[in-house]
């Protein structure tokens, strides 16, 4: 028989314990919470290196933010010709960090940033132009990039990727016994 | 001179001071100056508690709900309570079209003056008061009911149906709650044998929260409801009510209101400490420690007591609904004050002079009639929630009209 009112004795006790809680408030700019590696933040890596202006990353785009414009570099490289970038715009006050540029791009050269606080008095100010892409640290998300997460980095720690490392070729391709040990006796 | 003033050597000693400075024909002057003094000092003690009552609820609420409260402004965020008013003096002053100008002017200046002039009787030290009236407990009971009336004159004068609702819930629950509480003090009044608040201390050769448990209880419970704080604050309940009687006011207005609000807890926390906790003196049982810490300083230890109890209720029970506040004043509240007060005035036919035994005996025997009577209350309702037979039946309404 459970008497009226013990209810109300025991979220005294509740509140109570709270008090000897350690405080679970994170003072912001002083303080940080750890950021997953896998975060999909704002300010996107790109490497000029790997690209090759294929321009996948603008038709995969929802919200068709992403603006670029090429010319024939004449550079004769091994695979083939390459294009020069002359506008590479991403107009993030309307991106939606939903990835799909970085799933989309075939050499890895765009991948998503860990930075979260491009808060700018105008709209006209929230656009990443070639520039600043040219100019920004290298250090990527780990999101969709399983290369960058399987050796362990973590882009909170501050070391830069170099583009060579950036790519999916640079992790070996799993062999027959590796996919047979996952996919088969694994299961 | 009035005898009270004999002992009140806070009084004597300002009144000598100002009439050596005065010709003897201004004396009425130099007593005047004197009252206004105390009268200077105590308004700024419990406006000073106040402000840093209103800084250590929020950091204490804060901390009951595992986060960290207000602290940022200065050091650990001490001057926060400062920057809450410069905001609100800022602030623009709003009067809707609708509100009646004499009332909505009243109402917050009225709620103010009821909770300072409180404190008027609060003695903090055996020679130390602004008044010994001999009827002080009808006094502390009597005058908080101002804030009803200015919180209805709030709530109509605003010209808002929700502030009219807010301040009908409140009239309704204050006046309800006024009854237990009067009657719980009874038993006080009973074995202290006077009104008056420096009798009532000085009668306290046990602390009356041991003498008197059932009626601290109900005494504690009809306070909070008397303070409208959770889980009583319904009048303001911003889910249904947006903030009930004082939607409308904004700025100072609504600042003198927030005021009265926290000072009312400063207010009733010195209160209890009076009633139940041995006021100036120390609450414990050997007898003299005033050696130990001066008098005010007990005083306000025991109201910042009093005021962290108030904040763990606070932060703990949730709102209840209408019929439960009423239901709990009437069907808990009320009986057990009257069957506190009984128990009471039969110990004290039985023992008019009771020795440090006796007085441990009649505080044994409350204790075993508060249990009981809580349990007993607490299974009653338990029954009467699982079958209630004496609630409100739905009429069945015919189908067929004749």
């Amino acid at each position: 028989m459970m008497a009226y009112g013990l209810g109300i004795a025991k979220g005294m006790m509740v509140t109570l314990l709270n008090l000897t809680r350690k405080p679970v408030t994170v003072q912001y700019p002083e303080q940080r919470v750890t950021q997953n590696p896998r975060f999909r933040g704002e300010d996107f890596v790109w490497y000029e290196e790997r690209c090759t202006g294929c321009a996948s990353c603008a038709k995969y785009c929802p919200q068709g933010i992403i603006k670029i414009v090429t010319a024939p570099s004449g550079e004769q490289t091994q695979e083939g010709e390459t294009y020069k970038i002359e506008t590479f715009d991403i107009e993030i006050a309307r991106c939606m960090f939903c990835g799909l540029c970085v799933e989309a791009c075939p050499y890895d050269a765009l991948h998503m940033g860990t930075g979260f606080e491009r808060a700018k008095p105008r709209r006209s100010d929230l656009v990443i132009t070639v520039e600043e892409l040219r100019a920004s640290a290298k250090r990527p998300s780990t999101w969709f990039r399983p290369q960058l997460q399987n050796r362990g980095y973590d882009p909170a720690k501050g070391e830069e990727v170099p583009w060579q490392e950036a790519g999916r070729e640079s992790t070996v391709a799993p062999t027959y016994d590796d996919m047979l040990k996952r996919w088969v006796e694994g299961r | 001179m009035d005898s009270s003033f004999d002992k009140n050597a806070l009084f004597s000693t300002l009144n000598d001071f100002y009439l050596g400075l005065l010709p003897d024909s201004l004396s009425w002057a130099a007593f005047l100056g004197t009252g206004l003094t105390i009268v200077f000092i105590l308004v700024n003690a419990v406006l000073m508690l106040t402000a840093f009552g209103t800084y250590m609820e929020r950091r204490v609420l804060g901390r009951f709900q595992t986060r960290l409260g207000p602290n940022r402004v200065g050091p650990f965020g001490l001057l926060q309570p400062l920057a809450d008013l410069l905001k609100l003096i800022m602030k623009e002053d709003l009067r809707p079209l609708m509100a009646d100008r004499l009332t909505f002017f009243l109402a917050p200046v009225l709620m103010v003056t009821s909770m300072l002039v409180v404190v008027a009787v609060v003695p903090f030290g055996s020679d130390s008061f602004l008044a010994d009236l001999n009827i002080g407990v009808l006094y502390l009971v009597g005058i908080p009911t101002i804030a009803t009336v200015s919180m209805f004159l709030g709530g109509w004068g605003s010209g808002n149906r929700f502030a009219l609702l807010g301040a009908a819930r409140a009239v309704a629950m204050l006046i309800s709650y006024e009854v237990p509480m009067i009657i719980s003090l009874a038993g006080i009044l009973i074995l202290a044998g006077s009104m008056s608040l420096v009798d009532v201390v000085e009668a306290q050769r046990l602390p009356f929260i041991l003498l008197q448990p059932m009626a601290f209880f109900v005494f504690l419970i009809a306070a909070s409801a008397e303070m409208n704080r959770s889980p009583f604050d319904l009048m303001e309940a911003e889910s249904e009510l947006t903030a009930g009687f004082h939607t409308e006011f904004s700025g100072m207005r609504f600042g003198l209101l927030q005021l009265a609000e926290f000072g009312e807890v400063v207010v009733t926390s010195a209160i209890l400490a009076t009633l139940f906790l041995r006021g100036w003196e120390n609450p414990f049982i050997p007898a003299d420690w005033s050696q130990v810490l001066p008098p005010q300083v007990w005083l306000i230890g025991k109201i910042l007591f009093f005021m962290l109890i108030f904040t763990w209720i606070r932060a703990t029970l949730p709102r209840m609904r209408i019929d439960q506040v009423m239901a709990f004043a009437w069907k808990v509240l009320f009986p057990l004050a009257v069957i506190n007060m009984f128990v009471t005035a039969a110990l004290v036919v039985a023992w008019p002079e009771p020795t440090y035994t006796q007085l441990w005996a009649i505080a044994g025997i409350n204790w075993v009639v508060a249990i009981g009577c809580l349990i007993g209350f607490s299974l009653a309702l338990d029954k009467h929630r699982k079958n209630p037979t004496a609630s409100v039946q739905l009429v069945k309404i015919p189908t067929e009209v004749a």
